[in-house]
């Protein structure tokens, strides 16, 4: 269950491209064509489902604070997640270079049509995205992981299917000169990421896990406010009690 | 006597306006989009990315005769990583709240078209002192427009200017807030910096028509 809604929040409720601009520039480079959109959007999906299960694996059992535990107790301590940008982009350029290979060896028609996006993917801001996503939202398992990058990968393959589709459209639609283009094309992705906002109701059916969630946050405010008051009229007691004297 | 040579002077101006990394080049977009409701937030990717850009370029066009042409994207890639987890760790000692609201984008710098594109385009074939310039130049580009479509999403979208209410107070009904002027949330989302972008590439190629595209 927990698969199923992060397969559905991760294609139309965190979309990579429509909630958080993940890679834009070569969303925008290569959507004039549906073709060179179709391939570029199956090789970030492909990247994807591999550097993110890699990358939290990396995570789990060296960046983590407390991740070296595995290597004895005296590593319990460690915490080397400031080396998570470099650790992160150097499996996905390694994977990169992988794919570019095993594409140019079975697809070289696929190969020449991408030309220099397949390189560009390791720099795509979607692919380090999508492995600093699943970092900062604690992604719990390594099927998990792997359900992340598939489906961001999906999301951002949709994203690029529509608007290479549309920009096929309009180019045969009444566009001002000084849009044509770039600009219509902001314009018309800003139009769909308002569209895709109509998903944001989608998976919030479950009533009671959201109920007992908002118990749970009341009983921990009123908690929180009683240990508050308790520290403040302690302060005040020690206080008057030091006045006193 | 003139500071920079009018050749050097250019690598500084023509980024800011004709040559744009953002509305121009196309490059350096998704931060662009996604951290510029708040205009503090702007600012501090700009002087962020400057500090990356001007220091990498340096480091690049010092290096250009010693990489090895096979590993150069990875060379670049690690000057890259270092420079922004420099950044990031500044900005998580200084200035947390905003490194809470830049997340994962500090991180993202690392990927930022701009940078790896100045290196190829630039630092690669030139010296230090003009891959400086460039850098700096390009970072400002890419500043003024972070800056504009910040100010514009904070303005219309919270009625605050880096954090201060400018257009009265909303809950009062002071300043503009009297005549039933509504704070416009929308713009805080991010499809509308998309078509603030938009809005800027057609005031740009308006102006100028030889950017206009076919």
């Amino acid at each position: 269950m927990e698969h199923l809604e992060l397969f559905f929040k991760s294609i139309f409720i965190d979309n990579m491209v429509f909630a958080t601009f993940l890679g834009m520039c070569s969303y925008l480079a290569v959507s004039k064509k549906v073709s060179t959109a179709v391939g570029l959007g199956a090789a970030v999906i492909f990247v994807l489902a591999i550097t993110v299960p890699l990358n939290w694996l990396l995570d789990q059992y060296i960046l983590q604070p407390g991740a070296l535990a595995w290597l004895g107790e005296e590593f319990v301590d460690y915490d080397l997640s400031f080396l998570s940008f470099i650790m992160f982009i150097a499996t996905i350029a390694t994977m990169v270079q992988l794919v570019e290979i095993v594409v140019e060896k079975f697809s070289p028609a696929l190969y020449n049509s991408l030309g220099i996006f397949l390189p560009l993917i390791a720099v795509n801001c979607a692919i380090l995205g999508g492995s600093l996503f699943m970092q900062s939202r604690e992604i719990a398992t390594l099927g998990l992981a792997f359900n992340y990058g598939v489906s961001s990968g999906i999301g951002w393959f949709l994203a690029i299917l529509a608007i290479a589709a549309i920009r096929e459209k309009i180019r045969y639609s009444n566009v001002p000169p000084a849009l044509r283009g770039l600009g219509i094309t902001f314009i018309i992705t800003g139009l769909m990421a308002i569209g895709f906002m109509s998903f944001g109701g989608m998976l919030t059916g479950s009533d009671d896990e959201a109920k007992e969630e908002v118990k749970t946050a009341q009983i921990e405010i009123i908690q929180n406010a009683s240990e508050d008051l308790k520290n403040d009229t302690e302060k005040e007691l020690a206080n008057n009690t030091k006045v006193n004297e | 006597m003139r500071l920079l040579s009018k050749k050097d002077a250019k690598l500084i101006t023509d980024p800011l306006a004709d040559n744009n990394p953002i509305t121009i080049q196309v490059l350096g977009i998704c931060s662009a989009l996604a951290i510029t409701a708040e205009l503090e937030a702007s600012i501090v990717m700009s002087i962020s990315v400057l500090f990356v850009l001007g220091v990498g370029n340096v480091v690049i066009s010092l290096m250009r005769n010693i990489i090895p042409a096979k590993i150069r994207i990875i060379v670049q890639l690690v000057v890259v990583a270092t420079l922004v987890i420099i950044v990031d760790l500044v900005l998580k000692a200084f200035a947390y709240e905003l490194s809470k609201t830049l997340s994962v984008f500090v991180g993202l710098i690392i990927t930022n078209c701009i940078i790896m594109g100045r290196f190829e385009a630039f630092a690669l074939g030139n010296g230090p002192w003009k891959s400086f310039l460039d850098g700096i130049g390009n970072a400002a580009g890419y500043g003024a427009i972070l800056i504009i479509v910040g100010f514009f999403r904070e303005l219309l979208g919270s009625g605050t200017l880096l954090g201060f209410s400018v257009l009265g107070d909303p809950i009062e009904k002071t300043g503009l807030y009297a005549t039933g002027y509504e704070n416009n949330g929308f713009m805080l989302l991010s499809p509308m910096a998309l078509i603030v972008v938009g809005m800027i590439i057609w005031v740009q190629r308006s102006k100028n028509k030889e950017l206009i595209e076919d």
